[in-house]
This record gives structure tokens, C-alpha cells and sequence, in this order.
């Protein structure tokens, strides 16, 4: 059952993935992302982390694909991206091919030096990744970094406005 | 066949590379941007899957911080996009280029 | 017994599904009932007794429509946003417990009685589940507004996003006092935690907050910019017709229903009577349909209260709508949080 999900769902993410580097449409681009966002959630509860899923689905699918897809509509961004979609087609094989290669080296690499190779899902106690676990943890081994994640918000938020307001004429 | 943690970790390396080169290829500023966050969700899944083996929840701290740093960058991101947008009334990265000296 | 549980499970979501959108077929019948009470009119009353069958009428009239799709749409979100508007609201309903449940043998066919809970999925982050959930849903207004290529539908989806982004906050801020006051997320919980009173007495705040949010997310009147009549027409469904007009139609009213039952739930005692006491020493455990009528009750009352509200109050102008999010319901609920959360540590 839990591979039937997991392939389904894999499957979904990886094809959103690559309709959101292929398609000319933004809007396009934007939902299948959220697609992927969606199906990664769904890993996530496979791997037992309830929290992040519901926190992915609500903060990355709710609100930042939604300010992303409002943008697009804002500028009205039609088709008109696709003319300057100007990298040929040997090039982005090459790339892509590079990337491949580098990622599968460590990849390689990694998974000699990594002890835990060809572990199962294992099934944790109760509070693992449930509000209470992940809260326990984040507010007492984690305070100072989580206080700071404000910080960064704010200068983000005044970075915004300083932004917003600024007239170019 | 059962699913293994591997399974996870090569999923995610294969939506970073696809990310990667969303980032690398394509010449419209929002595609690059989306390109970026489906990074750092892949990178989301690695932490998700390592904190499930090694049964520690710091990699599902690492996610928060990682969803936190996302949501800062979009919002900083897309504030630019907006203002380039009215600017310039173009996306295309290879246009913007003033800051070549 | 595996096979039982996910029988159960089916006849569940099959009961759930018929009763909702039986609900909404009548809710929009008290729709127009109630707001021609209102205004002093009759409203509809041919079809059937007291019109009681114009819901039926209705559906098989928006079946037998033409089904337009205008030029220049983009064809397939033009028709995945109606479904995705309608599986986003009705999926958010699945946590939502309406009792205590109760066991059977089913008479005499199990050796063991099983216990039936009376909600589809008891998820340990039920409430977060509805809140992530119900913030997909301005997808569906948002593909539908850009993709029917109309300036009217393309102003109410982007007013939409921008909307549901701001209530959304204040929204999820107002209901942090009530699960620090229960310590849980689990609605179940959070409902058992009111035995004593109602979270509505010390969240009077809170609840203000959360009621006004809801009305802009479920872009009901006051707040219902994304599709105001007078200037965008429609709104975000301007182009749609037949049966993708109704399931526009058929989400909102379902976004009523979860609004209304998450408000019983959290704020309005879920399944308890009164504001105090609990259930007076009732034996539930033998009277299990009890809290599921009183549950249902409440849910009813929240129901008029949103349609009431709706041919009470006038539209808002759509800076004050933003004005009123950000400037007095932000703060409030901030103001709400940081009370409640002082009270809880130092009392």
C-alpha cells in the first residue's frame, strides 16, 4: 500500500517538476508546481512528518504559489514569455546532461559514506513529527534559531515595503 | 519491493536537478524563481527522509527554518518582480542586465 | 475486521457527501426564502409545498443548460477550476466530528463491538487540516477568473487571492488563543475541552476576529469583493455557465458549512447544549445521537446567521476591506493572543 502511494506520488512531483521547467505558460508553470508542493506533502506524511505536511500544504501551496499566481495575473503575463525562451535545445541537453552527472556523483559518493543505506520507513512512537514533538524540540534545543527566523521576517517584511514605495521616475 | 530511504534521496536529487535547471535554462525571472523553491523543497525532502532514519526531529526544524527562509525570499522576490516589471515592462533576465559594467 | 473498518469509512464519506450537498441545494433555497423575508417578499413557493422542491427544479435546470466555454479561454484550467473550487471545499469537511460515536455489533453480526466514531478522519492536526486545506481553495476562484480571458473575471480572482491572503491571517492568529486554551490540535479535543464553558466565553475577542475573517473566506457580503454585482458583474464566474456555474456555486455554500462547523467546534461548544456544565449528568454513552442533533443544531443556527448577515449589512469598498484586515484585525487578533497566552502563563 505505502509503495503504491509512494510511486503515485513520486511520480506526480517529479512530472509537475518538469511541466513547471517546460511549459511557456507561467500560470502553468505556478500549478504544477503547487501539484509537486501538494505531492511532496504527501511524502512527507508517508515519512511520518504530519506536521511539515499540513505547514507545506498551508504556507507553500496556500500562500506563497497563491502570491506567485497573483503576480502573474497582476502583470498579465500571458504566452508573451515564450519569445525569449531563446536556449537551444542542444544546450539545455548539455546541461541538463552536466547536472545529472554531478548530482549522480554524489549521490554515489554519498550513499557509500552514509551508514543508514537501504533503511525501511521506520514507524516512530507517537509524538514524532506530530504538533507536540516538533513544538517540544523547536522551543527548547532550537529557541534561538527559531527567534531569529522573526528577525529574518521582519527585515524581509521592511525590505518589501522599502521596495514597494520606492518610485524609479 | 519495499520503500526505502533511498527511494526518498534519489527522488529528491532528481527534483533538484530538474530545479536546477529551471534555474540555469529558462530566461523568465517568476520561472526562475519557482525553479528555486522546487530546490529548496527537494532539499526539504532529503532532511525529511535523514530525520525519519536517524529518528531525530532536527531535520524537521531544518524544514521550518527552510519554509521560513522560502516565504522571506518569495515575498522579496516578487516585490522585485513587480518593480522591474513597471520598469523595464520585461522578465526576460538576459535584458536585465544594468548592473554589467 | 480490516474490511469492516474501511466499510464503515465508505458508508462515511458516502453519507457525508449525500448530506452536504443536500444541504447545499437547500441552503440556497433558505437563501432566497430568507432574504425575500427580509426584504418582504415571498420568494420561491410554486414548485412543491412552500417551494420546497425548487432546489430539484434548479438542478435539473443547470443540467439542461448550454455549457458555454467563451473564446480565448484557456480551455482546460477553464474547467478544472469549478472541481477543484468544489473537491477543496467539501475534502476540508473530513475532520469535522459531530459527536462522541458510538459501539455496535451490528446487531449480532460482529463478536466484538467495534467503536464507530462519528467523523471520517481523526487526524492529530485536524484543525491545521482544515485550515490548509480551505486556503487551496482560492485556487479554484483565482484559475477561474484568469482563465475565462475576461477583465471582470480576471479583477475578481486577483481580488480574491489578495482577500483570502489577508483574512487568512487573521484568521489562523484568532484561533491560536483556543488551542493554547485546549493544548491541542485535534478538533475532538478541542470540542471536549468546552465541557466546563464554551471557548466563546474567554475568546470573545478571538471570535469576533474569527467570524469576520470568515465571512471575506468564504467571500460572503459583507466581503464579498471577488464577485460584487454592481461593478465586476459576476466576478471571478462571470463566464461560467450550467453545471460549472453551480459548482461555483455549490463551493461557496460548502465553504459556509465548514465555516459554520468550525465555528461550532471551536468557539460555540461543538456538541454541548449550553454555555455551562456540560451535559447535566446525561448518560452519553447510552444517548449517543444526542450530540450529533445538538452539533447539527448549532451548525443550523450559524447557517441562518450567515445568510442573515448577508442581506443585513452592505458591501465593503475595497480599500476598507484591506484597511479592516490588516490595520484592525490583525492587531486584534495579535492583542487576543498575547492576552490569552499571559493569562495562561501566569495564572
Amino acid at each position: 500500500m505505502e509503495t503504491i502511494i509512494f510511486y503515485v506520488f513520486a511520480a506526480t512531483s517529479v512530472i509537475g517538476s518538469l511541466v513547471l521547467v517546460s511549459h511557456k505558460n507561467p500560470v502553468a508553470s505556478a500549478l504544477s508546481l503547487v501539484l509537486t508542493l501538494f505531492s511532496t506533502a504527501v511524502l512527507f506524511i508517508l515519512l511520518l512528518a504530519h506536521f511539515i505536511a499540513l505547514i507545506q500544504v498551508l504556507v507553500y501551496a496556500g500562500a506563497i504559489m497563491v502570491l506567485f499566481l497573483f503576480t502573474v495575473m497582476f502583470l498579465n503575463l500571458r504566452d508573451e514569455s515564450l519569445r525569449f525562451d531563446a536556449v537551444k535545445v542542444p544546450v539545455k541537453l548539455g546541461i541538463l546532461s552536466l547536472l545529472l552527472l554531478i548530482s549522480g556523483y554524489f549521490i554515489f559518493i554519498g550513499f557509500k559514506k552514509i551508514p543508514p543505506l537501504n533503511t525501511m520507513v521506520i514507524s516512530h512512537p507517537e509524538p514524532f513529527g506530530t504538533v507536540e514533538g516538533v513544538g517540544e524540540v523547536l522551543f527548547s534545543d532550537y529557541l534561538l534559531p527559531f527567534e531569529l527566523t522573526s528577525v529574518l521576517i521582519v527585515v524581509a517584511i521592511l525590505g518589501v515595503v522599502v521596495i514597494a514605495k520606492r518610485r524609479f521616475d | 519491493m519495499t520503500v526505502t530511504i533511498e527511494h526518498y534521496l534519489v527522488l529528491s536529487a532528481i527534483l533538484f536537478i530538474i530545479g536546477a535547471y529551471g534555474v540555469i535554462v529558462r530566461k523568465n525571472l517568476i520561472i526562475v524563481l519557482m525553479s528555486l523553491e522546487l530546490m529548496l523543497n527537494a532539499s526539504n525532502l532529503a532532511f525529511v527522509a535523514f530525520s525519519n532514519v536517524l529518528g531525530d526531529l532536527t531535520g524537521h526544524i531544518f524544514v521550518i527554518m527552510s519554509i521560513t527562509v522560502a516565504a522571506a525570499e518569495v515575498a522579496v522576490g516578487l516585490a522585485f518582480v513587480v518593480t522591474i516589471y513597471t520598469h523595464h515592462e520585461t522578465l526576460n533576465i538576459d535584458v536585465l542586465r544594468m548592473l554589467k559594467g | 475486521m480490516l474490511w469492516v473498518e474501511i466499510g464503515i469509512s465508505v458508508v462515511k464519506i458516502a453519507l457525508v457527501l449525500f448530506v452536504v450537498l443536500t444541504l447545499v441545494a437547500y441552503l440556497s433555497y433558505a437563501e432566497r426564502r430568507i432574504s425575500a423575508f427580509i426584504q418582504d417578499r415571498l420568494g420561491p413557493n410554486r414548485v412543491g409545498p412552500f417551494g420546497l422542491l425548487q432546489p430539484i427544479a434548479d438542478g435539473l435546470k443547470f443540467i439542461f443548460k448550454e455549457d458555454i466555454i467563451p473564446e480565448g479561454a484557456n480551455k482546460p484550467f477553464y474547467i478544472l477550476a469549478p472541481a477543484f473550487s468544489l473537491v477543496t471545499a467539501i475534502i476540508a469537511l473530513a475532520v469535522i466530528p459531530i459527536g462522541y460515536g458510538f459501539n455496535t455489533t451490528f446487531f449480532g453480526n460482529l463478536n466484538e463491538p467495534i467503536h464507530v466514531s462519528l467523523q471520517i478522519a481523526d487526524i492529530n492536526a485536524g484543525l491545521l487540516y482544515v485550515l490548509a486545506i480551505t486556503s487551496l481553495g482560492v485556487y479554484g476562484i483565482v484559475l477561474g477568473g484568469w482563465s475565462s480571458n475576461s477583465k471582470y473575471s480576471l479583477l475578481g480572482g486577483i481580488r480574491s487571492a489578495a482577500q483570502m491572503i489577508s483574512y487568512e491571517l487573521s484568521l489562523g492568529l484568532s484561533i491560536i488563543g483556543v488551542i493554547a486554551i485546549a493544548g491541542s490540535l485535534r478538533l475532538y479535543d478541542i470540542i471536549d475541552a468546552q465541557a466546563k464553558v464554551w471557548f466563546l466565553i474567554p475568546q470573545c475577542l478571538g471570535f469576533l476576529v474569527f467570524m469576520v475573517s470568515s465571512f471575506a473566506e468564504t467571500n460572503r457580503l459583507p466581503f464579498d469583493l471577488p464577485e460584487a454585482e454592481p461593478e465586476l458583474v459576476a466576478g471571478y464566474h462571470t463566464e461560467y455557465s450550467s453545471m460549472k456555474f453551480a459548482m461555483f456555486y455549490m463551493a461557496e455554500y460548502t465553504n459556509m458549512i465548514t465555516a459554520s462547523a468550525l465555528a461550532v467546534c471551536l468557539f460555540l461548544g461543538g456538541w454541548f447544549p449550553l454555555p455551562f456544565g456540560g451535559w447535566f449528568g446525561i448518560d452519553i454513552e447510552k444517548y449517543w445521537y444526542l450530540p450529533p442533533i445538538v452539533f447539527i443544531a448549532k451548525v443550523f443556527l450559524m447557517l441562518f446567521f450567515f445568510i442573515w448577515v448577508r442581506w443585513t449589512l452592505p458591501r465593503f469598498r475595497y480599500d476598507q476591506l484591506m484597511r479592516l484586515g490588516w490595520k484592525v484585525l490583525f492587531p486584534l487578533a495579535v492583542l487576543n493572543l498575547i492576552v490569552t497566552s499571559a493569562i495562561i502563563v501566569f495564572v
